[in-house]
């Protein structure tokens, strides 16, 4: 999937098994654990994978987040985008 | 000790849960003295473990042996672990989980399993662990696993008599259906070490061995992905051993003595604790065996001044004592060290010497 590819917006993102977000109060925050790696998640980022249960579809995602932090829908959308693309491509999503 | 305030945080525990194994794989690295089943923790004791662990920062649980399916109460312990909120890790052998405990462990919330392979040939498989049909019961593991759902790595340990088969073992994991495989060469401690000159490839094996691992991952991009840790005896520069002494990682022993790494035991003098008598963050901030050799400020020449000492900490402190008879040293794989000769000297050293299988 190229930078520009954007995600269905009825796509249900999910952490696939062997992939959990996690908090570590020791480590400092969430932490995305995968088998031997392990990736910091900034808040935003913690707040965008905490949504994506498998259940909830992308459009939906961007519309909470939208709402909870009162941003413009575009920019949440982009950041989203952004941060969903890297991690499936990493196999650690699936879209 | 001059970092001895570092607030290191260890990421990862070793929870050795027996040294009981039904195989007796050669190139096993647990301690010719293995302990017994009487001294064994509880399920309860582990729990309490894994709640000490978690707050102190580790996210991972790797539960390992031994054969941990020679625990009857692992899916108790993989629960305590999970109800502690680490990431558990299970390392089997194949032999010993049964496809109904792998299906009580995925509920009680198991996230991974690593199952080691000796050969991509079944005779071949079973005559390296000395266990006759171990071969078959790693495939129903594995497919087991798989059914699940649950992500598997196939784990590899590479030595002289399946050295030039690593692209039948890489294919033979993608039919497993691994998401990854896990390639390292024998780590010469405790049962190893007797089998040195019967396991140790030659150099030109291992250089073929390396280039091998080049072209698979080429070949496989997308499909597998292959993690390979270059063998000490044939390499330049030392590895930071478990990601650097007292930093990273946490190894419990059956009976409970925690280690900073599995082969910690092999050198003599050191005290460790137990968790019987500390919590783990006491052990981890002020057991002498932690703190022996956390940071490079006990390093001599010619690690003392080199630019390299931040980036492989000297190396393992059980190899520099294994070969050198200081733990302190060089690691004399590096080939500044002045024992550097000792290593290329074992590395040259190979004896079809039938392999003295790791008993209990
Ligand atoms: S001399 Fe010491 S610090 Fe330098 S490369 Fe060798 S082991 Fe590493």
């Amino acid at each position: 999937m190229s930078d520009d590819d954007a995600i269905a917006g009825d796509a249900r993102p999910r952490l696939p098994r062997g992939v959990r977000l996690t908090h570590s109060e020791a480590q400092g925050g969430w932490v995305l654990i995968a088998p031997e790696r392990i990736f910091k998640a900034d808040a935003v980022a913690a707040e965008i994978l905490k949504r994506c249960t498998g259940q909830v579809t992308l459009a939906a995602i961007v519309d909470d987040l939208a709402a909870t932090f009162q941003a413009p829908r575009e920019r949440i959308l982009a950041d989203v985008s952004k941060l969903l693309i890297g991690l499936a491509e990493k196999k650690l999503l699936e879209l | 000790m001059a970092d001895a305030g570092t607030p290191h945080k260890p990421l990862g525990l070793l929870a050795e849960l027996t040294h009981r194994c039904p195989l007796g794989c050669a190139y096993c690295s647990n301690p010719l003295a293995l302990e017994p089943r009487n001294d064994e923790l509880d399920a309860s004791i582990w729990g309490r473990v894994f709640t000490e662990a978690a707050a102190l920062g580790v996210l991972h649980v790797h539960l390992s042996g031994g054969e941990p399916g020679a625990r009857r109460d692992l899916v108790d312990i993989t629960a305590h672990a999970r109800e502690a909120g680490l990431y558990t890790n299970l390392i089997t052998s194949g032999v010993g989980v049964t496809s109904r405990t792998m299906r009580d462990l995925w509920e009680a919330g198991l996230d991974h399993v690593q199952v080691s392979i000796q050969d991509s040939d079944a005779v071949s498989s079973d005559h390296i662990a000395g266990y006759r049909g171990a071969f078959q019961r790693k495939h129903a593991l594995a497919a087991e696993a798989v059914r699940l759902g649950l992500p598997l790595t196939v784990n590899l340990v590479v030595h002289r008599a399946n050295i030039g088969r690593i692209g039948e073992m890489v294919d033979l994991a993608l039919k497993l259906k691994a998401s990854r495989i896990e390639i390292a060469h024998v780590q010469y401690y405790g049962w190893a070490l007797k089998n040195r000159a019967a396991l140790m490839p030659t150099a030109e094996q291992v250089t073929r061995a390396v280039a091998d691992v080049e072209e698979l991952r080429d070949k496989h991009r997308g499909r597998i992905v292959i993690d390979a840790v270059v063998p000490d005896y044939h390499a330049r520069f030392p590895k930071p051993c478990v990601g650097g002494w007292g930093r990273r990682s946490i190894n419990v022993t059956p009976s409970g003595r925690v280690l900073p790494c599995h082969a910690a035991e092999s050198i003599p003098g050191m005290e460790f604790w137990s968790i019987a008598d500390h919590s783990l963050p006491d052990i981890w901030a002020n057991s002498p065996a932690f703190n022996a050799f956390r940071g490079t400020g006990f390093l001599p020449a010619p690690c003392a001044d080199c630019e390299r000492r931040e980036i492989d900490l000297g190396g393992c402190r059980c190899q520099a004592f294994l070969l050198t008879g200081d733990a302190r040293a060089t690691d004399p794989v590096c080939h500044l060290s002045p024992h550097h000769a000792l290593v290329t000297g074992l590395a040259a050293v190979q004896d079809d010497a039938p392999y003295a299988y790791r008993r209990i």
